[in-house]
Formats: structure tokens, sequence, C-alpha cells
């Protein structure tokens, strides 16, 4: 009959409990499903600590003298096991006091769900699965092996929403005092995403003694944020003030709290009060668009510069030959594979393989070129719709080898680490280093191609052939091999291609396919034979996909934009940079 | 010089130019060109490599539009017609032939087609396709074949005819047209001294009754013509007259000859 | 040339009236609308009338195969009929073929009615599943036949002739606009991609129950299908031998030879491609939509670029610029994949990659053009004759002559 009350109690706190973490959870953010799902888990592990308000409010009390007695980690840490959750709230804090270098990670561990104990002995414990399905479990405070056990010989220590709050904002102030400025940004932003009252003291001590300014902005947002709720209206503009431009989601979402909380509230001060911070939304919502559409150029750069890789060699062979070479969609999968091959050749130093396979892919695909011109392009030579059908076949022919040999999956290249990362511009906007990486590269490959042309003799005779082939060859120059050697150029250039992608996509045997048509149309909207034609054409084409993108989503994105080229050509069908004059017609 | 009667139109040149400029790429290939031809008139026109001599034909028949200037044909019926306004086709139909420099003649079909695909009206898709060859059509190709002396080689293939012949064919396509302007580039290119004699009396009998410009290096050829003569350099008119005349003016000379 | 000759070697085909005149001095052809109506005759009757473990049956996998092959030859047709004929290289005929075959699909669809999985009436399963309360504008009038009959020819037929007039009006030509049609078809499989498009998206359309009422699944209905099939191939051969020999014809062949010289000429090049660029592309719609009955599916994958290049193929591989080459060309490059996919899936992309080299670099004319060059002892294909000489094989291909109304 006990029971059966008790588990009624249970029912009621047990919802009433939601809403009440539910409430606390917004004022930090908005849960996600994860959270949600957590939220649950822990309010039915919960129940006890709730239906037992009056119980436990007693033994909090007889708890806490004894808690502030102890001193050491080891004596506060083994309270936890039989602690509910107001106790282990204050033994946390407790700990955190601690002068002691294990009070952070003993700390993290517990937020992570990772600290057990030892049912039998009351030990606590980190778990390790072995290959025996038992755990190892290691002691927590010493670190020595206390042997194995089945899952269900340990338990974990619980934790709650509320303590999860507390404990991240714990583990915050203990961070913010490290000597690692990464750390202590990381901890600023915690302390921001959890900005309450009780924090403040903490937050004017941490920005007293900050010394990176950064990390001081950020804290002095938090500050603000708290401010926003003050009672006096000097502190409350000032709050607003400080708000002004703040980029970090908390400050615009707190502003906006605070406009709806003082709407019903119609007193002079804070109607002015409201407008002003109206007027920040207004600003900060403009820097946010602001910062949409540098993302959004950024992205249309970085998928350009990839673009331009992969059309640069295309335009160079149909400005110079007149060919269009539908196999070079597989001289830049083959750049790809050569990057993988190279990185199993070396397999520990990712970063290494990467500048060796450049060269590497450029020979490979390269002299694939040169084959191709030699043996099949060569005699199709002032016919371009059957040359475009032999390489189309070649391209199937070069898919289907790949298939054979690597298989049809798609294989794994390795991301250096000095690639990957971000670069902070402002608190709205992270951009990716491989991009810029990736826009540098084609940048300098493009740079270098435009030396070769303008200032080698090869550059010399090429441009001679692309301008007048009859005179050029009247001249003594080899036009079968400058044709070779620009097919062999192009494609060489597309295995570049192939190494760049190689940092973004998959690298399978379709991967050329995916680029080929984008690469045509860059070609056909920014003209033959004239580098600057292929840039403008790919930047602008990468950029209109990624500016149509957030507006229409993706696959629409490409078919407008597609479209739109497809109408371009009406209005000038040799494209933006095309030779005029009476050569180029016949 | 053998002026015909005027059919029409007494003194209302036939062709205009004024003031006609083109440029490509900042190479002025015509630089403010006038010429007139008047009714029935033959000219040939002469000048050296880049005068602007085929981008001239280019304006006249629509294939370029030219940056400033104006382009009149006076036609049978719609009178003063601004040529800049249509396109290659329409320019065509309006009664202006052109033979090119290369002899273009559709190499895979034989002459008799060629001949028939010239021959005037049943420009329209839906008449082509449903177009039947009357006696009276076929006939009109006989007769052109006799006088392109191309009679015997009616059903072989153009792409088989020597260069002579091509030109000759091109000729007869020309005629077949029935246009009241012939444009003509270098039409004794790759002829015997005798083929080029023929081709000159030819073009005499046409200007009878149409009115022609002949482009061509071949000055023995011009001399055959017996017409008006107007040397183009540099995309503008440089001297006009009798052919003896030009070639005494030490301009002329001096283009030809290099300063 | 042996046109007139051919008359005289052939009374029977003046008492065939208007075709006979077509036909005249075509053995090629002949032989194949012969052939063409004994194989619609003769499946269909060994298909119904012997049973299985008979020698003469005719399976209905290979009935059904074979219709599906038909419907390729006409496809091809239609391709050969502006590459071959005008030099048009549309690397976009599958988009066209597509197209017949939703217009087609979603009549079948519209027949399903209530005997879909979530027996809707109204809505086909697709659309009850993704929540689509009433049938979009565009799916109106495809529960009748006449309808989506008209819509086979006329989607195609307004697609191609909205492109087309962009196309031709601004002198896109050669590779220029192999490439943009190339895109025009990629565009679009993109868009049938998207389920909110209203065409089953990723799926397609399938599950499909009857048509005009008779079951997809029966033997008559395949056998009528079948036929249906061989009568639009002699169809479309029989008009595309009217254009090409026609006047019209001339004048797209020197279109395709000098572009230039056809306009100086006085004909207005833009409207001859675009006449036969919208003939082609309602060709090919109808190949679709016999198509989709045959094999019971359609889905974005047809407009797949690598599908529209390999129709172009089995023109090359049978001979461009004569038509009865492109039939031959799609039956047996496709009787070839079938085989080889089946037998050695993997060496398949390797021929059909050889086979675009080899027919670019060795048969420019296809198998029509060398034996014929073959026979008149031109170049070096002649010693490859000498292999044919003495068998059937010679006496196959008549010189077809599509410049013969003299």
């Amino acid at each position: 009959m006990k029971r059966i009350i008790t588990s009624l109690i249970c029912i009621f706190a047990f919802s009433s409990g939601v809403q009440a973490n539910a409430k606390s959870d917004n004022l930090i953010k908005p849960p996600g499903f994860a959270d949600a799902i957590e939220t649950l888990a822990l309010a039915n592990t919960g129940n006890s600590e709730l239906s037992q308000p009056k119980i436990e409010s007693e033994k909090n009390n007889s708890q806490s003298t004894l808690i502030s007695s102890i001193k050491s980690l080891d004596e506060l840490a083994g309270q936890l096991i039989t602690a509910d959750y107001v106790t282990k709230k204050e033994i946390i804090r407790n700990i955190a006091t601690l002068k002691d270098s294990r009070a952070l990670p003993f700390i993290e561990s517990i937020l992570q769900g990772e600290l057990f104990y030892i049912k039998k002995s009351d030990q606590l414990v980190y778990r390790q699965l072995l290959d025996n399905k038992k755990y190892l479990a290691v002691s927590a405070l010493n670190g020595s092996e206390l042997g194995e056990f089945k899952k269900r010989k340990l338990k974990k220590i619980g934790i709650n929403n509320n303590l999860r709050g507390e404990m991240k904002t714990i583990i915050a102030t203990l961070k913010i005092t490290s000597t690692d400025p990464i750390l202590r940004e990381h901890a600023a932003l915690e302390i921001l995403k959890g900005a309450n009252e009780n924090t403040l003291t903490l937050i004017d001590l941490a920005i007293s003694k900050e010394t990176d300014s950064s990390i001081n902005e950020i804290l002095m947002t938090a500050q603000a944020i708290i401010h926003l709720k003050s009672v006096d209206p000097l502190k409350r503009i000032d709050a607003i003030k400080s708000l002004e431009d703040s980029l970090y989601v908390e400050s615009r979402n707190a502003l906006m709290l605070f406009i709806n909380e003082n709407k019903l509230n119609n007193s002079e001060t804070s109607k002015e009060e409201i407008t002003y911070a109206q007027e920040t939304v207004n600003g900060i919502d403009k820097l946010v668009t602001l910062n949409n559409v540098a993302e959004n150029i950024y992205f249309g750069v970085s998928l350009g510069s990839v673009l331009l890789l992969a059309a640069i060699g295309l335009a160079i062979t149909f400005g110079v030959m007149g060919v269009i070479n539908m196999a070079h969609g597989e001289m830049i999968m083959l750049g790809a594979y050569t990057t993988f091959v190279i990185q199993q050749l070396m397999p520990n130093h990712a970063g290494l393989s990467l500048i060796v396979a450049i060269p590497a892919a450029f020979l490979v695909s390269g002299l694939m070129g040169v084959l191709i011109e030699r043996t099949v392009i060569r005699h199709l030579y002032g016919r371009p719709l059957e040359t475009l059908l032999a390489t189309f076949g070649i391209s199937l022919v070069l898919q289907q080898a790949v298939r054979s040999i690597f298989g049809p999956l798609n294989q794994d290249v390795l991301t250096p680490s000095w690639m990957a990362g971000t670069f902070t511009v402002n608190a709205g906007l992270e951009l990716t280093f491989n991009r810029l990486y990736i826009i540098i590269f084609s940048l300098l490959v493009l740079a270098t191609l435009a030396v070769v042309l303008k200032k080698t003799l090869f550059g010399l005779q090429m441009r001679a052939v692309t301008m007048n082939r009859p005179m050029a060859s009247s001249m003594g120059i080899r036009t079968g091999w400058v044709d070779a050697l620009t097919f062999g150029l192009g494609s060489g250039i597309a295995g570049i291609a192939g190494v760049a992608l190689s940092q973004l996509t998959n690298v399978g045997p379709n991967l050329g396919q995916a680029y080929i048509i984008d690469s045509f149309m860059v070609v056909v909207f920014g003209g033959v034979g004239n580098l600057w034609g292929t840039l403008v054409g790919a930047m602008s084409l990468g950029i209109a996909n990624k500016v149509f993108e957030p507006m229409a989503g993706a696959v629409l994105a490409k078919i407008i934009v597609l479209v739109a080229i497809i109408l371009f050509i009406q209005k000038r069908p040799r494209g933006l940079f095309a030779l005029k004059g009476r050569a180029v017609e016949d | 010089m053998s002026l015909a009667i005027p059919k029409h139109l007494e003194n209302a040149p036939i062709l205009y130019l004024d003031g006609v400029s083109v440029s490509f790429d900042g190479f002025k290939a015509l630089n403010n060109l006038s010429l007139c031809i008047e009714p029935g008139e033959m000219r040939a026109i002469i000048g050296p490599n880049g005068a602007g001599k085929t981008t001239m034909m280019d304006v006249i028949t629509g294939k370029t539009r030219p940056d400033t200037g104006t382009v009149l044909f006076n036609h049978k019926e719609l009178n003063e017609l601004d040529l800049t306004q249509y396109d290659e086709a329409e320019v065509a139909n309006l009664g202006v032939g052109r033979k090119f420099q290369k002899p273009s003649v559709i190499e895979t079909l034989t002459v008799f087609e060629n001949l028939e695909l010239a021959q005037k009206g049943g420009r329209g898709v839906w008449q082509a396709l449903m177009h039947t060859l009357t006696n009276e059509k076929k006939q009109k190709i006989q007769n052109t074949l006799e006088l392109i002396a191309l009679q015997d080689k009616a059903q072989d293939l153009a792409a088989n005819l020597s260069h002579g012949q091509k030109q000759w064919l091109e000729i007869g396509m020309l005629i077949s047209q029935e246009p009241e302007l012939l444009l003509i580039d270098e039409p004794a290119a790759g002829m015997t001294d005798e083929e080029t004699m023929k081709t000159a009396e030819l073009f005499k009998t046409l200007a009878k009754n149409h009115s022609l410009v002949v482009v061509e290096h071949d000055m023995d050829f011009i001399a055959a013509l017996d017409c008006k003569v107007t040397v183009l350099n540099e995309g503008s008119v440089l001297a006009e007259g009798s052919l003896a005349s030009v070639q005494k003016n030490q301009q002329v000379i001096d283009v030809y000859l290099g300063r | 040339m042996s046109t007139l000759h051919n008359t005289s070697e052939n009374p029977k085909a003046l008492k065939l009236g208007p075709i006979g005149t077509l036909l005249m001095g075509d053995k090629g052809g002949q032989r194949l609308i012969m052939a063409l109506i004994a194989v619609a005759i003769i499946f269909p009757f060994c298909n119904l009338v012997f049973s299985e473990g008979s020698f003469l049956h005719v399976s209905t996998y290979t009935l059904t195969l074979t219709g599906k092959y038909l419907c390729y030859a006409l496809l091809a047709l239609s391709v050969d009929l502006i590459w071959g004929y005008c030099g048009i290289l549309s690397l976009g005929h599958g988009a066209f073929f597509a197209l017949g075959g939703y217009a087609m699909g979603m009549y079948l669809m519209r027949q399903i009615g209530d005997r879909g999985v979530y027996g809707n009436a109204e809505l086909p399963d697709f659309m009850v599943f993704l929540d689509w309360k009433e049938l979009p504008w565009y799916w109106f009038g495809f529960d009748q036949f006449w309808f989506a009959s008209i819509m086979v020819l006329v989607v195609p037929g307004i697609l191609a002739f909205v492109f087309g007039w962009l196309a031709f009006r601004s002198r896109v030509t050669g590779v220029y606009l192999s490439i943009i049609t190339q895109a025009l078809t990629y565009a679009l499989m993109l868009a049938f991609f998207r389920n909110d498009m209203g065409f089953g998206g990723n799926n397609g359309l399938t599950d499909f129950k009857d048509i005009l009422g008779f079951d997809l699944q029966s033997n008559t209905t395949r056998c009528a299908l079948f036929i249906a099939s061989a009568l639009a191939v002699i169809l479309g051969y029989l008009i595309s031998r009217f254009i090409t020999t026609s006047k019209l014809g001339r004048v797209l062949v020197s279109i395709r030879d000098a572009e230039m010289r056809t306009r100086f000429l006085g004909y207005k090049v833009e409207y001859y491609k675009l006449f036969v660029f919208v003939v082609s592309a309602m060709m090919a719609g109808v190949a679709g939509a016999l198509y989709v009955p045959q094999v019971g599916i359609i889905n974005p994958g047809e407009f797949t670029p690598i599908y529209s290049i390999e129709i172009i193929i089995w023109v090359a591989i049978g001979g461009r610029g004569t038509l009865f080459g492109a039939v031959i060309g799609a039956i047996a490059v496709n009787y070839a994949k079938t085989y080889f996919t089946g037998a050695f899936a993997e060496l398949w992309l390797f021929m059909l990659g050889g086979l675009f080299v080899m027919a670019t670099l060795y048969l420019p004319k296809g198998i029509v053009g060398f034996i014929e060059d073959a026979k008149q002892g031109n170049g070096t294909s002649n010693r490859f004759y000498l292999l044919f000489k003495n068998t059937p094989f010679s006496k196959w291909f008549s010189k077809q002559s599509s410049k013969g109304s003299v």
C-alpha cells in the first residue's frame, strides 16, 4: 500500500519534474532531440529525488555539515555513491573548490556518464570494455586496475539535468582559470551558454583576471546578458549597448526575450529600452545576413575553385584543338586515385603524401592524356563530334578499368591535420581551412598556367597554334607535338584537380562524372581559349550555385543555373570571353 | 564599260553603302566605306589582302552587322531596303546572290541536286517537304547545266568535280537563284586561262539583266570584264574609275607595291 | 543513280502506291520493312499458338525483349534523322524518350485507380505517400488514353520546339549544341528526381496494371504491344524516308555539310533545324511511350546523360545517315548489351567504350556504310569485303541512296 502511494506521488512528481527541467533548459538553450531523450531518461532515474522532498532536505542538512569537514578528493568522491542529487551537487561544488588537479577530469567524467562504482566494494572506477565482454575497472582516483567485472557489477554515478547544467558551469569555472587560452575560450563559451544570475560573480571575477581580448568579449557578452535582467535601468541600457553587433546566438535570444517580457510592461523607460533593444536586434540581424552572404560567397568561391581546376584543362584542349574531351572527368578521377595509391604507399605521412600526389597525379593523368591523343584523337582531327564520341568511349573504359582494379566502392583518402580546422572571422562566421587551401591552390595552378602560356616557348607555340594552325605549322612548329603536349597538359591539370577533389568528396569510379557537366558549363559560359574566361566562368557558376542554394535547395539551384546557362548561350553562343573575327567562324 | 540600260528606277542605285564601319576586337576591317552600284552595272573590286573585300560582302549579305553606316538595296517591288535588318537567308531571298571565295557547293549532293536547291522559290519548310519537280523546273535546271557545261556530270556528286567545275557549278547555282544583284568573290581562282575567259564572257552576258559586283585579283580577268573598277585599301575606297586610270593612280601603285 | 534502275527491278513497289514510291530504290528499307512485318506476325503467333515446351514457341521474355529493341530502333531512327541527316548531335534525346514514357506512364498510373497499395481512386500511391491531398493540375486528363497519346507527342514536341527555337535562332552549333543538350537532359534528370515534381521522384512510375482495360501481364496484351512497336518502327521509317527523300531532306543534308552556304541560298536554316528537331523529338516520345508499358516502369534514370550518348553509338555503329542502318545498329548493340551484361557484366562497359572508339576510328559510316564501300571497292575496306563476298552478307545491303528522287 505504501509503495502504491509512493509510486503515485512519483508519477505526479515526475511530470512536474519534466516541466521544471524543460523550463530551466529553455533558459540555457532550446533542447534538441538528444536532449529531450536525456531529459526523459534522467527524469526517470530522478524519481527518487523528487518523490521524497522532505526526507531529502533533512538528509541534505546533515550531509552538508559532514562534507564541509572533509577536505580531500578521495573522501568527497566516496560520498557520491550514496548521495542524492542535491547532495551530489554540493559534493561536486566542494570538489571544485579543492586545489586538486584530478578535480576537473573527475567532474567531467561524471558529466559524461563515465564514472562508475563497483557495487561490492563501493570503489569509484572508469571502465573499459574487454574482448570477453567484461569490463576492466580502473580506479578513478589513483588509476590502479581493480580487475574484471561483468556489466551489472558496475553501476553508474547518476546525474539529472539540473546537476548536468550545474556541472557544466562548474567545469567552465575550473577551466576559465586554466593557462591554456583555447581551454579558457571554450570555458567562456560554455559560461555564455549557461549565463544566469548565479554565475555573475564568477564572470565578474573572470573578466577582471582575463587578459585575452576575445575571451574577455565573450565574458562581457555573458555579463551583459545577465545585466539585461537587472533591476537597474542604467545597467540594462548599458547591457543593450554592449550587445550591439554581438553575433552570439545567445545575445540575440536574450534581447528578444527581453523585448517580449517587457512589452507587457507599459512604463516609459521600458518603451525606450524596447525600441533600443529592437534596434540592436535589427542591427544584429543585418550583420547575420551579411555573414550569411559572406559565407555563401566563400562556399561559392571554393566551389568555383574546384570547378576552375576541373574546367581549366578542358578549356585549354577545347581552345587549342577544338576538341571536347568527354574523358576529362576520368582524368580527374585518375588524379584522385593516384592520391589514394600514394597515401597507401606512405600511410604515416598523410600531409606529405598529398604534396607528393600533386606531381604524381599530374604525370599519371598527363601521360594518359598524351596516350589518348596519340592513339585516338589524332586520327579524328577536324571532326569534333566524332572526337566527343570517341573520348566518351574512353571515359567508359577508364571508369570500368578503375572499377575492376579498385572495386566499385569509394576509397578513403585521409585529410592531413593541417587541412582540418576552421578560421574564425567573427562569432557568427567560421571558415573551414580545407576550402581555403583549395581556393589558394586553384589560384596557384591558374597563375602557374598563365606563366607557362605567356613565358615559355611551349606556351608561345600553343598560342600560335590556337590562333592560326596552318600558319604555325608553316613556321616550323610541330603542331602534332603541340597538340599532344596540350592534351597532356590539360589532362595533367585535371589530375591535379583530382588531388584537390580527393580532399572534398568521395573517391570512387564515378567521381569524374559528377564534375564533367559542370566543367562543360564553365567552358561554355566563360568561352574558350582564355584563362580569364574560365576563371570568371568558374567563379560565377560556383557563386551562383551557392547563392541559390539557401533559397531553392541544392538540386533546384543546380537546375536554375543550368537553365540560366542554356538561356545565356542564346545571347552569347560562344561564351563570355569569345574570340571574335573571321578566323573563329569556320 | 558595258553599261546595260537600267530596267527600272533610272539612276537610283541598286546598292548603296554609306559610311560603313566594322571592327573586330579593335581591328577596323571596314573604315567608313561608301560605295554605289547602279542598276545593271558591273563593278570590279580589287585591293590587297585585308583590304576589306570579303567583309564588305559579309555586310551586304547580312552575315556581319556593321558598327555604323547604312546599307541600302533597291528592290524591284519593295524599293529601298535597309539590308542590315535582314539575315543571310532573307537577303538572299530579296535578290542578292553571293558566290564565295572558296568554291562552296554541297559536296554530298549531286550537281543536279545542287542546282535544284538553288533554284528560285520554295524556301519554306513545308514547301520543301511537299516539293515536286515539275517538267518546267527540270528544263530550267537542264538549261543551266548546259550553260555551265556540266550536263554530263548532272548525276555526279559535286565532291567529284574539279576545282574549276566547282566554280562553274557555283556560278550556275547563283544564276538559278535569279538574283538582281550578284556578289562574286574571286570566280577565276583555279581556272585555266580558257575557262577564265569563258567566265568573263558569261558575266558580261549576265550583266545585261543583272547587277554584278566582282572581286578578283586576276588583272587579265578584270581587263576582260571591261568595267568600272573600285580599289579598296584598309577598309575604305582608295580609287575608282576605269582599269587603265586606276592602274596609273600613284596611291594604288604604292599600296600594291608597298611604300 | 541506281534509283531509276531499281524501280524496274521492283515492279511490286509500284503497286504499293505511295509507300512503294517512297521505298523505290531503297532495297535495305524494303527488306527491313518486310522483316518487321514478318516478325510482327511470327513472334506473336509463335508466342500465342505454340505451347511453352514447343520448339517453335517464342517466350514472352523474348517477345518483350524484342519489343524493347524495337522501341530503341525507333529512338535510333529519330536520332539518325537529326544527326545523320542534319548534323545536329543531340546528347539529349533520351530526355524526349523519357518524357514520352512519362506521359504514357501517367496514363497507366491513373489506370491503376483504387487497386494501389493505398486504395486511393484519385491519387497514385506515391502522392498518397507524400501526403498530397489532390492531384496536381498537370496530371489532369491523363486518365484518358487519347489525351495521354497526344501528350506523348506534344510534351517532347514543345520542349524540342522551345529549346530548338532558342538554340538554333542564336546559331548554337556543333559541340556547343551537344553540350547544352546534355545539360538539358541532366537538368531534367535532377528535376525528375525531386519528389516535389509530382512524378514519383526516385522510384518513378511503376506497378502498372492495365492499358485500355487489357491486363499488361497477359500474353495477348504483350503481343499487341509488340505489334504496335513494330508498326511504329515501320511508320517512323516511312516518315523519315519521306522527309529525307524530299527536297527538305536535301536541304537538311546541305545544312549538315555547308550550313553557311545553305543560308546564302536563301534557306532559313533555323526553321529547317527546328522542324526536324521537333519531328525527331516526337518520334523519340512515341518510342518512350511504347517502351514503358512493355518494361513496366519509367524512372528518372532514363534521363541519365550516358543513355542519351548510348543512342548515338547505336546509330554510329549501324550507319549514320542511312535510316535502316540506325535500326540495325540499335538492335545489334542492344542485343550485344543484353548478352554481355548477362554473361560478362564487367566486360560490357569495356566493350561499349571500345565500340565508341572503334566506330569513330574505323567505321565512320557504320556497318552499312562499310559494306557499301566494300562493294564499291573504295579504300582499304575492300579487303574486308572479300571476307563477305560469297556469303549472303554481300547481297544483304544494297546501295541505299538518300538522294534519288530525280
